[in-house]
């Protein structure tokens, strides 16, 4: 449980006690920012203070970066990310024609990594791949999580539904155990919020770092005593479709900072 | 009349997932006997209610403990709940509060919960939460909160 707790501090009383029990009404959907103290709302919105500002930088450089056999950076296909980049992250995980699944915008990137750069693939977590993921979903920043268009993603987004709603671990609690029926109440001294996805890759105070939106439901699992998937395991992929459905109409506030 | 004087003492058998440990008897919404040996002891039970790694009841409810900025805001306050339910209807919302409440999120914690699509941890694998000797420590101090 230690995962789940971490140093969110003490919130003003927050006014939720009507939640819905199916998922979340539109009118209360809201941005894991806003469940967060002042100290740290001030620290995601100023740029210059914000430390995953650094990730971005570093993205921006690896963007720019020949790599793997075929010597050809990023850039080299795609050009100014401000233009090419602009909007993606808002509207991934989006289907991949070569596999027939969803893939996240990491698998994008080491795909891409593997096809055109013909590149070693860069390790789930590592700073290079955070890097680049935060400086790409960066493009997107401000701009709303658009309605769910693409009918073949449906199946696997049902998929992440259903283990939303399933209960697992030693504990027996769903993922909406806690951010459907609870949210806006504490556990421990951590803030429930709603479990939405656009602050990632995000800067975490705890983890002294950037990390994933699949680290962050790994951590979950772990907290209610469950074996979490893999990275890149395709039921994390479905999880996050879900959670982008969930999140439809918020901004994309990558990188965001949380406690 | 013997079986008039049976209603309501159900042997327990699980109403959703996984077995219990040992067995116990269910009284109405009470198990009677402790689960194992004689009483358990407060003392131990007061230090390991606000154990969070253990026990994790301070995630969910507050109550007199220390640390109160810590307590989850979950689940009912155990200020006074020893004067609220007795010993054994302690004991039962403890090692199983899904018989009372099917869809609660309070875990049964006398319970092993990792049959196929759990996905339950290796480490926390054919383990209940806490042992019968734990949880009668927590009863014995959760009686002494009278108000
Ligand atoms: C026992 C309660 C609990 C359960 C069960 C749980 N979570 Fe969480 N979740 C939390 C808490 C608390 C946080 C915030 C942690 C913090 O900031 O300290 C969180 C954070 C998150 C976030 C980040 C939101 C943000 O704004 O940064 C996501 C996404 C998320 N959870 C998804 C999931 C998924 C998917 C599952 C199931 C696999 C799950 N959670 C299960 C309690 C839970
Ligand atoms: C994940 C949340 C959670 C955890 C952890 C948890 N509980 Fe609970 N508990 C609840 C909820 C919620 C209720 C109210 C029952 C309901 O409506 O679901 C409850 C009810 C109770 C009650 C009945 C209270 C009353 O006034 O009727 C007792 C006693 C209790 N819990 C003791 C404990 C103890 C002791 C622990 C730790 C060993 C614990 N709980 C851990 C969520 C939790």
């Amino acid at each position: 449980m230690r995962a789940l707790w971490g140093l969110a501090g003490v919130v003003g009383a927050l006014t939720c006690s009507m939640v819905a029990a199916a998922g979340i009404k539109d009118g209360e959907k809201r941005s894991g920012f806003d469940f967060m103290t002042r100290e740290t709302q001030a620290l995601q919105a100023d740029d210059m203070a914000n430390p995953g500002m650094l990730w971005v930088l570093q993205g921006e450089q690896l963007w720019h970066q020949a790599e793997g056999k075929a010597e050809i950076a990023c850039a080299g296909c795609h050009g100014e990310a401000s233009q090419t980049m602009r909007g993606v992250a808002a509207r991934y995980p989006a289907y991949d024609e070569a596999t027939g699944r969803p893939t996240d915008l990491v698998g994008r990137i080491n795909s891409c990594r593997a096809a055109r750069q013909e590149a070693e693939p860069l390790a789930p977590e590592s700073d290079a791949l955070l890097a680049l993921t935060t400086y790409v979903a960066h493009q997107s920043r401000g701009m709303p999580i658009p309605p769910a268009t693409d009918a073949r993603l449906a199946p696997f987004r049902d998929n992440g539904r259903r283990l939303f709603q399933s209960r697992i671990g030693q504990l027996d609690l769903s993922c909406a155990s806690c951010h459907h029926t609870n949210w806006g109440k504490r556990l421990g001294g951590s803030v429930i919020p709603q479990a939405h996805p656009n602050g990632y890759p995000l800067y975490r105070l705890e983890w002294q770092g950037v990390g994933s939106l699949q680290r962050r439901l790994r951590n979950c699992m772990v907290g209610v005593r469950a074996e979490p998937f893999a990275f890149g395991a395709p039921e994390l992929v479905e999880l996050e479709l879900y959670l982008m459905e969930q999140a439809q109409g918020l901004p994309i506030e990558t990188p965001a900072v949380r406690p | 009349m013997a079986c008039l004087a049976l209603t309501g003492l159900l042997l327990a058998a699980s109403p959703g997932a996984g077995e219990e440990v040992g067995s116990y008897v269910v009284t109405g919404d009470a198990i009677m006997e402790p689960l194992v040996g004689g009483k358990g002891d407060p003392a131990r039970g007061d230090a390991l209610i606000s154990d969070r790694q253990r026990s994790l009841c301070t995630l969910c409810h507050s109550g007199p403990f220390p640390d109160a900025h810590l307590h989850g805001t979950l689940a009912p306050d155990l200020t006074g709940v020893g004067a609220r339910l007795s010993e054994g209807q302690i004991r039962l919302r403890v090692v199983d509060m899904k018989r009372l409440a099917p869809n609660t999120i309070m875990p049964s914690y006398y319970r092993v919960a990792d049959e196929e699509g759990r996905r339950v941890a290796t480490v926390w694998r054919s383990k209940p939460i806490l042992t019968g000797a734990d949880i009668e420590d927590i009863v014995a101090y959760l009686t002494t909160l009278k108000g």
